[in-house]
């Protein structure tokens, strides 16, 4: 059900799904028990089956990949680079030797060269690695093209992997191989948040640490109504004029909304196993703007 | 009066400001968002909106100004970005529509026009059937125009950001007949007769669009065009155009049999200045033989 006008493919319209909510007594009893196995999850503001939200944020992000860096800097103001400087100057990598690191989501590439940098000019390390993996092979092409004008192109430093956040696969991922795990603006696209971190878990070795920059929630009521105004109104139609694309936008602006708030995910980072500080901003997390982003961590033990 | 009166379908769909509560009580302009259902799916938008037709997009002042200014850029910057043009058209077009569409309700064709809300595409569009009416009608002249400019009468841009529906309607009206305005004022499609055109558009149906097109399109022609557009088309288009009935209130898919010399002396409209065409008249007659020989041969076995 695509819709194509001229070259811009737009988000497929999706069916609107036959599974009655929880709260509705109409169905008959059996009709209700088949309805209640099917799982359901959030795309934005819609419900989706939970089959269907893999394609349909991938179809997403073919959509807004060659784009994407432009985006972020004009949704954002540029602001997003800050964010992710102090991101990864927070997390020193390099400091204790050379580390090999996972960015996960990380298709374009934004993380992975900072890391890269940051490890090459503060502590003189040509050692230190890192595997991008992102589900989208479209974002991943971006990241591989903008690697190649960097140093990093053809060197052991830098590898590009698709792959699924929920189940990387041990084959190419094995237990207990990574010193750092990095998800940036990522996991609020995954189907399950869980299943991402139970992952994480898994490949990181003992002492290693978790790490996610994701935006949040907004404590003060003046600059949250401020940020949802500028939200729904301005990024939709900055995404309609540099991008050619509405629905795209919305359903990022939306899939903000509906991530959980920072204490309930830093319960869900130490109920996947790891340690963190304590539940405050600070402790298990940081804010960064008001709460507009925050920086999780968790140390696996 | 009485037939506007009865005509006339009262269709804002915006609930009263004063139902819906505010975070302090006062009364104040921000909005207040809302996850509410619509025919499209949930969606977080003011409360006092929700979309009126498949495809609305409600916008607030705001929201309007943003996507005016930009659209505006984006369309000097990319003039390939035709949803950009669309969407240009829509936030500025302000109370030029509704006065059209009074225009429309003045005339009887206007009115069954509005009754009948006719759409022009490559569905209701019947090519083969057009090329076989005689020589001289409209319908002949509209193939014979498709043929020589190499364009089909496909799928406008939907309108988007038009609050009332009729309204909307108005504006995809407008964007459809377009290439029913090049036929009858024999003009091609190149830029300068494309600008040509939204002159006359604009003596006649007086939409911002056609105005910012109009001053702001010249600067990416050429000196000796421009130089010609000025001298020749503009004086032509504002004569014409501002003289002629509002071609907004014609029923074209009624006239395919009519004598286009008629129409044009109905409707008050003269030729422009010749034109610079892509493809000359015989070979696009030839064209439309061939078709027409295609179609025959085609039709034994349908």
């Amino acid at each position: 059900m695509q819709r194509l006008h001229s070259n811009i493919v737009r988000l497929p319209r999706v069916c609107r799904p036959a599974i009655a909510r929880c709260n509705h007594t109409q169905a008959s009893p059996q009709r209700n028990t088949l309805e209640s196995e099917k799982k359901t999850t959030s795309f934005g503001y819609k419900t989706v089956p939970e089959d269907m939200k893999e394609s349909l944020v991938r179809n997403v992000f073919d959509s807004v990949a060659s784009r994407y860096d432009l985006m972020n800097d004009v949704t954002s103001m540029g602001v997003h680079r800050l964010w992710k400087d102090s991101f990864v100057s927070s997390l020193k990598p390099g400091k204790k030797g050379p580390l090999k690191c996972i960015d996960v989501a990380g298709g374009t590439g934004d993380i992975a060269l900072r890391i890269l940098d940051h490890a090459k000019d503060n502590y003189y390390d040509r050692e230190t690695t890192v595997d991008v993996v992102d589900i989208n092979a479209q974002m991943l092409k971006e990241g591989f093209k903008r690697f190649k004008l960097t140093m990093y192109h053809n060197t052991p430093q830098i590898a590009f992997h698709e792959a699924n956040a929920q189940d990387l696969g041990s084959e190419k991922f094995s237990d207990n191989s990574y010193d750092l795990y990095t998800i940036a603006f990522g996991i609020r696209n995954c189907t399950s948040i869980p299943d991402v971190l139970k992952e994480a878990y898994r490949v990181l070795k003992p002492g290693g640490t978790f790490a996610c920059l994701e935006f949040s929630k907004i404590e003060n009521p003046v600059l949250s109504t401020l940020y949802d105004t500028y939200s729904f109104s301005a990024i939709p139609i900055l995404g309609s004029i540099f991008a050619g694309d509405r629905e795209s936008y919305q359903y990022l602006v939306e899939s903000i909304r509906k991530f959980p708030p920072q204490p309930e995910f830093a319960q869900m980072i130490r109920d996947a196993g790891f340690s963190t500080g304590p539940n405050v901003d600070g402790g298990a997390w940081a804010d960064m703007w008001g709460g507009i982003a925050s920086v999780h961590k968790g140390v696996k033990l | 009066m009485l037939t506007r009166t009865i005509c006339r379908r009262n269709l804002t769909l915006r609930a009263p400001s004063s139902t819906f509560t505010r975070a302090w009580g006062a009364t104040t302009r921000l909005p207040i968002w809302t996850v509410e259902g619509s025919e499209a799916g949930p969606r977080a938008r003011p409360m006092h909106t929700k979309p009126a037709y498949q495809g609305h997009i409600p916008l607030n002042w705001f929201e309007n100004t943003l996507l005016a200014a930009g659209s505006a850029i984006m369309s000097l910057v990319d003039p390939r970005r035709g949803d950009m043009i669309a969407a240009l058209g829509e936030t500025t077009a302000g109370p030029s529509l509704s006065r059209l569409r009074d225009l429309m309700l003045e005339s009887p064709e206007g009115r069954m026009i509005l009754r009948e809300r006719p759409r022009v595409n490559s569905e209701t569009i019947n090519m083969d059937e057009l090329a076989s009416y005689p020589e001289g009608s409209f319908g002949r002249a509209y193939v014979t125009w498709l043929e020589r400019c190499g364009v089909t009468p496909d799928t406008r841009e939907p309108v988007h950001y038009i609050d009332d529906p009729e309204l909307a309607y108005v504006m995809q009206r407008y964007r459809e007949c377009h290439d029913f305005y090049h036929c009858i004022c024999n003009l091609p499609v190149n830029v300068e007769s494309e600008l040509a055109l939204k002159y006359f558009e604009f003596a006649n149906l007086g939409l911002p669009m056609t105005a910012i097109a109009a001053l702001f399109g010249p600067l990416r022609l050429s000196e000796k065009r421009r130089s010609r557009l000025f001298s020749e088309y503009v004086p032509w288009a504002l004569k014409c155009g501002g003289t002629a009935h509002s071609l907004i209130t014609v029923y074209w898919e009624r006239r395919w049999e009519q004598n286009v010399e008629d129409i044009k002396k109905e409707l008050g409209i003269w030729d422009p200045p010749e034109a610079r065409w892509s493809r000359p008249l015989i070979e696009a007659k030839a064209l439309a033989e061939r078709r027409r020989q295609a179609s025959l041969s085609r039709s034994p076995s349908d």
